[in-house]
């Protein structure tokens, strides 16, 4: 298992657009959990809905747990999209 | 059956008779439908799921940009684990299809509705669109609009992807119900061209499929089965704009090149992205105005940095290549704009507005010009600011815009680093230092309203002045001549963004000055071009020239009338 802590410096936070490319890159990844916890709630990754009502915004902290045959390989994914501020 | 009038709000241009076609998307679908067997209703949620994806992937294909990615986000939603969860968990309970996906998409939308970001929670709408289309689907109902044959269409008001995909040349005009100028049923059919009337109280219980509509988008009437006589005037009206549109088509893609040889650029003025579409139908061949005041009004927070970014892109994206020259914010204490706290100011006109608000409100300012910035990979954008009145003004919002894009490059964020910049010449210590203005910017646009008001003292919405606010003035124009002569030594070009750029007489003068770009209204666009092909530009310049000699405006007006006259374009 991985686990990393993320920042969102995008200014949409986790709005549709980042939200969706986040979901479409987990899928990247089938035989692997991924979960996103912003403070005391924890959702599926591949949920876009999910992922949405999370309503995360620009400077919240995010948490990214990854688990699987791929947990690595997947969490380099995500990182390289959020720190690369959502530039799908 | 006596014809009946309806009185609703004029949102789109235009004349349209036809059919009514009644659009009931909203309508509810059966909610307690008999359920089958828990295993066969699992079995049609699958298939209604297959179904919808493979119309919104159809749909898809032939998108713009903005709507496949709606789509997709839609698309997203369908797939997605935790619908499918609780449709199950429903129809576990013994629920039909329809109803399990009923009540999971409206739990999953509230749950998004009561998101505190105003961005997140529209996206309810996202999640019961999807809900409507998969009962549709399970229901054998058609989503979307589904014309068959030429229609006026009727509706409580239309959402995005009622209108995507919809066969633009069946559709004749729109009314809806509900909405207002600024809907995205008014955007859409103004980017479309097509008349269109919304917030018609009532309309739904009077029409029925089929019964004749005439919509008038210009005035907001909209008659239910015209009498014979009505219907006649309607026709001959019709074969008017008919005539008027295919002149004007065929003349759209002429160059606003006098006899001559003078080649003046025409562009449009836009107020929301939609607008840019309808310039360009109208020949513009850039946008020369696009006020970015749209997203500030009737809302009670500022837009974010997204909303903005999208707003532009959209606005880039419909101009396809061409210049669109965005202003930066121009409110001041005037406007009723309540989130900004803005206090009441004795003279708001020469109080703190545009600019001097931006560089006291560094957030909104840079906000915007982020935005501006990354949405610059989308098209050829232009930055300009407003109210310039100083040298400092220019390079402390210059330095604003350094910023803005500095941080996006520190943040690897993908913008256009060096969009062209400009600045508004509507004050007149701006026109009198304009050579040194001139020599920081890549363009100048004088905007003639604000410079009229400032340099004759008079409030142009002042009911007592009407006759004293003169844009033909002397003292007007020899501002401007300063203006183009400065720009011109400077190798800079120079526009008009006012009024006076889309009334020939005013064109006619500012052609004569030297101005290298005229930006008006779109409906001004085809007789400016008719003017300026019309009018050898020696004439012009001499008839400036000797304008710049009087002492009034009526003597300004007494030697250009001829000329208009003789070219006869007045009219029209």
């Amino acid at each position: 298992m991985v686990e990393r802590t993320f920042t969102l410096t995008h200014a949409a936070g986790l709005h549709a657009r980042p939200a969706a490319l986040l979901v479409q890159t987990v899928q990247r990844f089938p035989g692997t959990e991924v979960l996103v916890r912003k403070g005391d709630r924890e959702v599926s990754a591949r949920s876009l809905l999910s992922v949405l009502s999370l309503g995360a915004s620009q400077g919240d902290t995010i948490t990214v747990r990854c688990e699987g045959p791929q947990e690595e390989e997947a969490m380099a994914a995500i990182a390289r999209l959020v720190e690369g501020g959502f530039d799908g | 059956m006596a014809e009946r009038v309806l009185q609703g709000v004029a949102a789109a241009p235009g004349l349209a008779l036809g059919p009514a076609w009644v659009h009931r998307g909203d309508a509810p679908g059966p909610s307690a439908s008999a359920a089958g067997d828990p295993a066969a209703e699992r079995r049609r949620f699958q298939e209604a799921v297959a179904a919808v994806d493979r119309d919104l992937e159809r749909l898809q294909a032939g998108a713009d940009p903005q709507a496949r990615e709606i789509l997709g986000a839609h698309r997203l939603m369908l797939a997605d684990p935790e619908l499918h969860n609780r449709v199950e968990a429903g129809i576990a309970r013994g629920l039909g299809a329809e109803a399990a996906v009923q009540e999971a998409t409206e739990e999953l939308a509230a749950l998004l509705a009561g998101l505190e970001d105003p961005y997140l929670r529209e996206r309810a709408a996202d999640v019961r669109d999807v809900g409507r289309r998969l009962v549709a689907a399970l229901t054998g109902r058609a989503v979307g609009l589904r014309l068959e044959a030429p229609a006026v269409v009727v509706a409580r008001d239309l959402a995005p992807t009622d209108t995507i995909g919809v066969d633009r040349r069946l559709l004749l005009g729109i009314v809806t119900e509900q909405g207002g100028p600024t809907s995205h049923t008014a955007i859409l059919a103004r980017s479309w061209g097509i008349p269109a009337v919304v917030g018609v109280p009532g309309l739904l219980e009077q029409v029925q499929d089929g019964m004749t509509l005439a919509v008038d988008g210009e005035t907001g009437t909209v008659v239910l089965e015209p009498a014979p006589e009505t219907a006649r005037q309607l026709e001959e009206r019709l074969q008017a704009q008919a005539e008027a549109r295919a002149r004007e088509q065929a003349e759209a893609g002429l160059p606003a090149e006098t006899p001559d040889g003078r080649r003046v650029e025409l562009a449009g003025n836009a107020k929301v992205p939609g607008d840019v579409a309808a310039a360009v139908e109208r020949g513009a061949e850039a946008i020369g105005l696009l006020r970015s005041e749209f997203l500030f009004m009737g809302r009670s927070a500022p837009p974010d940095e997204e909303e903005q970014y999208q707003a532009y892109a959209e606005a880039l994206r419909l101009a396809g290549g061409r210049r669109v020259i965005i202003r930066t914010l121009d409110i001041g204490g005037d406007k009723g704009i309540p989130y900004l706290g803005l206090p009441r100011e004795e003279n708001p006109f020469l109080g703190v507005r545009a600019l001097r608000l931006c560089f006291r409100r560094p957030d909104l300012f840079q906000t915007q010009l982020r935005a501006l910035l990354r949405a610059g990979v989308h098209g050829r954008l232009a930055v300009m600011f407003p109210m310039v009145s100083t040298l400092d003004d220019l390079r402390q919002a210059r330095a604003a815009l350094e910023e803005a894009r500095a941080a996006l490059a520190a943040a690897g964020v993908p913008h256009a680093p060096a969009p062209e910049v400009g600045i508004m010449i509507e004050v007149p210590s701006a026109a009198l230092i304009a050579h040194r203005l001139a020599q920081e910017v890549d363009f100048f646009s004088i905007g003639t309203n604000d410079l009229v008001q400032y340099t004759l003292a008079v409030d142009r919405g002042h009911p007592e002045l009407t006759s004293l606010y003169q844009p033909i003035h002397p003292a007007v124009l020899r501002l401007i001549d300063e203006v183009v002569r400065a720009a011109h030594g400077a190798g800079k070009w120079v526009g008009v963004c006012g009024e006076m750029a889309g009334d020939p007489l005013g064109a006619l003068l500012l052609l004569g000055l030297g101005v290298d770009e005229l930006s008006m209204a779109p409906p001004a666009l085809p007789k400016v071009r008719r003017l300026i092909r019309a009018v050898p530009f020696r004439e012009a310049e001499a008839l400036a020239r000797q304008a710049l000699a009087c002492g009034t405006a009526e003597e300004v007006e007494t030697l250009a009338r001829p000329m208009l006259e003789r070219l006869a374009v007045e009219s029209g």
